[in-house]
């Protein structure tokens, strides 16, 4: 079957003729088809959500944890490969070990980001290794600096927002965060419109399973750690999404 | 049996070591600094201007005892390395980022090396700072440090004078005198008083000529 890069497609180290790098681009279209993850920064810490769809009842909730923690004080989401985030967040956790154990200080999350796109860079370089399948988002919070969101992508472009999404419906939920005022919520709001954007949204409930809301954050309330956000608040935002789905009928 | 080499050049076939005095002080504002300038081999001075004040970046100094060697390679490699992360970071760094950068290096190579360093700066998180790093490589802050041979002569003179947040008139002449003594009494250190003041403005040098020196009871 022919497509748009024929010929030019087999390896990281082929240009094709409109200087594209076609195995960059289809690691993109692997994160495409995975679901979608959103970050956003409020006014006082960082918040992550990730839409997992639940394959089979069978499988145990909270199973299959697609968002990371780096240190005590940095948060990864990913979409895409499971697998090769997990690889990226392993790397990135040698990363901010060596150097508190050089230095005595945490890792600055720009400068974890950075080593992180040098990383998933190199694997754009040889045709004996393929490149990531998947995007990261990273996030972290600090009393001075205020809240910091990082995007990573496959080709390696590591880029600061303020709001991001990744994954299959990440047109539709960037539309919805760019209409949010994210600097005056406070984190509890922003789960509360993660799990808006994501249950109504992004999520389609005909044509895909139920799906299962995996949230975290790192704010002035966890003293600048990552965590997971409570069960409860979770609980409350959904019953708040069904609330409004509700008035709106 | 007469050794020729054994008799007249066993001092040049000797290790070089900075036989040395250091002292470094926090004082309200910042920290001083001072060293002798005697570089010693056997009994040979093979500098007596030396400057031990090194600095490792724009407002973080080491002070060097021990290995002339070691002390140098490794402040070079901490000066690197504070260098490179500064501009990844977009900060100056503090000096407890470099202090632990020393006893990174101190501690892991601890079979090889013969070095004791007192790294001492300003940042603007902590204000001044000075950090003893020992021949083990372990690492304590602390108000005031000494080191090197002639340290041994000042331990009552610092208990008994430096008090906490001194001027900085009364700080230099803590350092000042301290060295002095210091290279009245100990054969390994001389020649004169280098000193360095760390504020928030940055880095002052001074020096003391021998001449200069204050003589303490001398007969």
């Amino acid at each position: 079957m022919s497509g748009i890069g024929t010929g030019y497609d087999l390896y990281p180290t082929t240009f094709s003729p409109d200087g594209r790098i076609f195995q960059v681009e289809y690691a993109h279209k692997a994160v495409e088809n995975s679901s979608t993850a959103i970050g956003l920064c409020c006014k006082d810490g960082v918040v992550f959500g990730v839409e997992k769809i639940i394959l089979s009842k069978m499988l145990v909730e909270g199973t299959n944890r697609r968002v990371f923690s780096v240190g005590e004080h940095i948060g990864i989401a990913t979409a895409g490969l499971t697998a090769d985030g997990r690889r990226i967040v392993q790397n990135a956790r040698q990363e901010a070990k060596n150097y508190e154990n050089f230095t005595s200080d945490i890792i600055p999350i720009h400068v974890l980001t950075e080593r992180l796109s040098i990383y998933v860079q190199v694997f754009t370089l040889y045709n004996y290794i393929r490149p990531f399948g998947c995007s990261l988002m990273i996030g972290s919070y600090d009393e001075e600096k205020g809240p910091s969101l990082y995007c990573i992508e496959p080709d390696s472009v590591a880029l600061g927002f303020y709001g991001c999404a990744i994954g299959k419906g990440k047109q539709e939920a960037k539309t919805e965060i760019s209409k949010l005022k994210l600097s005056e919520m406070t984190c509890k709001d922003a789960v509360k419109e993660i799990a808006k954007i994501l249950i109504k949204t992004v999520h389609d409930e005909t044509k895909e399973k139920e799906m299962e809301l995996e949230m975290s954050w790192i704010c002035k309330e966890t003293k600048g750690k990552h965590k997971l956000v409570p069960k409860k608040l979770i609980e409350e935002a959904v019953e708040w999404v069904k609330g409004q789905e509700n008035e709106e009928d | 049996m007469f050794n020729f080499e054994k008799e007249f050049l066993s001092d040049l076939n000797k290790e070089v070591k900075t036989g040395t005095t250091v002292m470094a002080v926090t004082f309200k504002g910042g920290v001083i600094i001072a060293a002798d300038s005697r570089t010693s081999s056997g009994s040979y001075a093979v500098n007596r201007v030396t400057d031990k004040l090194t600095p490792v970046h724009d407002q973080i100094y080491c002070l060097r005892s021990g290995s002339a060697a070691d002390t140098q390679i490794i402040s070079s490699y901490v000066s690197y390395y504070t260098n490179m992360f500064s501009i990844e970071e977009g900060s100056k760094p503090t000096v407890k980022k470099a202090a632990h950068m020393f006893r990174e290096f101190l501690y892991q190579n601890k079979q090889y090396l013969h070095a004791a360093i007192i790294c001492a700066g300003w940042d603007p998180i902590e204000g001044g700072s000075v950090y003893s790093l020992p021949l083990g490589g372990s690492i304590v802050k602390q108000p005031f440090a000494t080191g090197g041979s002639g340290s041994t002569y000042l331990y009552g003179y610092c208990d008994m004078n430096f008090k906490e947040n001194m001027t900085e008139e009364e700080a230099e002449k803590f350092v000042t005198y301290g060295i002095t003594e210091a290279i009245a009494r100990d054969g390994g250190s001389g020649g004169i008083v280098r000193k360095a003041i760390i504020d928030k403005n940055g880095v002052r040098r001074k020096t003391v000529y021998g001449n200069k020196l204050k003589k303490f009871w001398e007969k």
